[in-house]
């Protein structure tokens, strides 16, 4: 019913769609990993930063890539600062309040932004957004394939960050065992804010990667943000290396979902295998380890 | 009990007294979200069970009741009977699902979140619930038709449905029913150590649960007249039930309707003082969010709680300063 190409083309679209997926990803694994709170203010943070990107290139007029950099250390201080001066501030430590925190930040957030400018669709247009790379089997749109190569090494490099830095390794620590960390000398919180700014810059560089591609709004986050916590479940809750293959799986499903159901029903797939995830292995693919 | 009885009579009289609909309108909202905070309130408060998806509940009543009335003809009655069973059935499969699998905390409170947004997708695919553009319910007012043409009527209604969850509430709080709950939530294993069977009373309060919020769901029906997918099944409904609950201190018998006039009164407030401008009264309703959990961590209940400790405290210390002296 299908023609063959057809398929393969939207698995490689999912694909592309997937790398940066598991980059807003990353963000909420590493924050759920560390600090055990679930971020609903993820979300309103990426649509931000995609504003941030757009206005980056409507009034100074640079290009959404080259924002990059500059973007992920905006992300990282808006992040940093959150967590210090609103979180810890507020939540007192306490799952369920701190719940509510992200909850009314990303209620502030969001109105902030649709008072700012609107419920208006934005999108970029730039003179390479309708190019295409033929590879023969596929034709792939050039934001595509720079999104998901870029993704790529950011990903690896906040990989790296985490793996192999004296940073990364305190940040394991707090993550496992808060209180053995601050016995050896680790100062806890610094290393909460600093993930949560870590988390945020990973929005940042998302944020820039998506803008040529999708449009955005003030409630365009919680559509990402969704997926995110799909991609963080299943890869499991803390796990940087699920969050990357979750972020391909969800990519493809998403847009396999969208090819044979259509482009309202298409989420289904990826909820249902959100649901079916969380009851037959809740610990998702690989474990909890950050 | 008898401060449920008396805070009831005495709003029963208000429309008596009060011939204005504005003051009616605010307070029917207030009931209606004291209504569903409680539903929330049993489940999260009680029994420990963080529902970030009840929207799936209020949502699914509300379908039900639109589409038994308009498409099948039933009364408006038997529509509310079917809104308040779906809304148990949906409650108890999601738990049943959930529980069963020994699914806790965070991985819970994510799996009704994932429902509630299943549902908001199949309601914008199917033709029934009528997509994305949603339904109309047809005007007929009349008692049989649970449709009123003053607001008193509705208040009265409401008042009802509020009374009756209220009742509800001190029962299963007075008795064995709260009593297990209460031991689910402070250490699962350590209730079933004492022969708590955990998952019949996870699911007895998720059922419950889900019958008030399906029964919410009709109320909002037959008082706005109209759904769509983002009204029932949307986040922003989840959240604005559990905000109630846990703003105004969860599990308590008033915390809830505490929480539901002060996010209420705290909503009309900032719209009245920012205008009508689009976003911005929002904005302040989340920096009041974020000052009550700061300054009021145990909800607004605890925090009157607290204060009215420590005034007789203070005074105790005066005294016993003074007799030192």
């Amino acid at each position: 019913m299908f023609d063959f190409s057809i398929v393969i083309q939207s698995v490689i679209t999912g694909l592309m769609n997937g790398a940066v997926y598991a980059l807003v990803a990353l963000g909420l694994t590493l924050v759920f990993g560390v600090l055990h709170i679930i971020n609903f203010a993820h979300g309103s943070l990426l649509m931000i930063a995609m504003y941030g990107v757009f206005f980056a290139h409507q009034i100074l007029g640079i290009d959404p890539y080259l924002t990059i950099p500059a973007m992920m250390a905006l992300m990282f201080a808006a992040g940093y600062l959150l967590q210090r001066f609103v979180i810890v501030e507020a939540g007192g430590g306490r799952d369920s309040n701190v719940l509510l925190i992200t909850l009314g930040a990303a209620l502030v957030i969001e109105n902030l932004a649709l008072y700012l400018w609107a419920a208006d669709t934005r999108q970029l247009q730039l003179s390479y957004t309708l190019s295409v790379i033929d590879v023969g089997f596929a034709l792939l749109p050039i934001t595509r394939v720079i999104a998901s190569a870029a993704a790529c090494v950011i990903f690896a490099a906040l990989w790296l960050l985490i793996e192999r830095t004296n940073f990364g390794r305190a940040m394991r620590a707090v993550a496992k065992e808060p209180m053995g960390a601050r016995v050896v000398g680790i100062n806890v919180d610094r290393i909460y804010a600093l993930t949560m700014g870590v988390g945020a810059a990973s929005l940042g560089a998302a944020g820039a990667l998506m803008l040529p591609i999708f449009y955005v709004t003030p409630q365009v986050g919680s559509v990402f943000a969704l997926l995110a916590f799909t991609i963080v479940v299943l890869g499991g809750m803390g796990s940087t290396t699920g969050a990357l293959v979750g972020g391909f799986v969800i990519g493809v499903i998403e847009s396999l979902g969208s090819l044979f159901l259509g482009e309202s029903l298409g989420q289904i797939g990826v909820f249902a295998l959100f649901i079916a995830i969380l009851v037959l292995r809740p610990r998702g693919l690989f474990g909890a380890r950050v | 009990m008898a401060w449920i009885v008396a805070i009831v009579a005495a709003l029963a009289l208000v429309p008596e007294l009060v011939s204005s609909n504005y003051v009616l309108g605010l307070l029917i909202v207030i009931l209606f979200s004291a209504f569903l905070g409680q539903s929330w309130s049993i489940l999260g408060g009680m029994c420990g069970q963080f529902s970030l998806g009840h929207a799936s509940f209020f949502g699914i009543g509300l379908y039900v009741s639109f589409i038994l009335q308009v498409n099948f003809g039933l009364s408006a009655w038997l529509a509310l009977v079917a809104a308040i069973v779906a809304g148990a059935v949906i409650g108890l499969s999601i738990g049943f699902i959930s529980f069963r699998y020994g699914l806790r905390g965070s991985y819970f409170a994510l799996v009704t979140l994932a429902f509630a947004e299943v549902f908001r997708v199949i309601a914008s695919a199917l033709d029934i619930t009528g997509g994305g553009t949603g339904r109309n319910l047809p005007t007929r007012v009349g008692l049989e038709h649970l449709q009123f043409s003053t607001k008193a009527g509705y208040f009265y209604f409401v008042l009802a449905l509020f009374a009756v969850v209220q009742i509800v509430t001190w029962w299963i709080a007075r008795g064995r029913l709260g009593a297990r709950f209460l031991a689910i939530r402070e250490d699962e294993d350590a209730a079933a150590a004492l022969s708590v069977n955990v998952l019949q009373h996870k699911l007895i309060a998720i059922g419950i649960s889900g019958a008030i919020a399906g029964c919410g769901g009709f109320f909002y029906g037959q008082y706005y007249y109209y759904v769509d997918p983002a009204i029932a099944f949307g986040p922003l409904q989840s959240v604005e039930i559990l905000l109630a609950a846990i703003i105004g201190g969860m599990g308590t018998l008033f915390g809830p309707v505490l929480g539901a006039v002060v996010l209420r009164m705290a909503g009309e407030l900032t719209q009245s003082v920012t205008g009508s401008a689009p976003g911005i009264n929002l904005v302040l309703y989340g920096i009041v969010v974020i000052a009550i959990v700061r300054y009021m961590p145990n909800g607004v209940l605890g925090g009157f709680g607290a204060l009215a400790r420590r005034i007789p405290r203070r005074r105790r210390a005066a005294h016993a300063k003074a007799e030192a002296v």
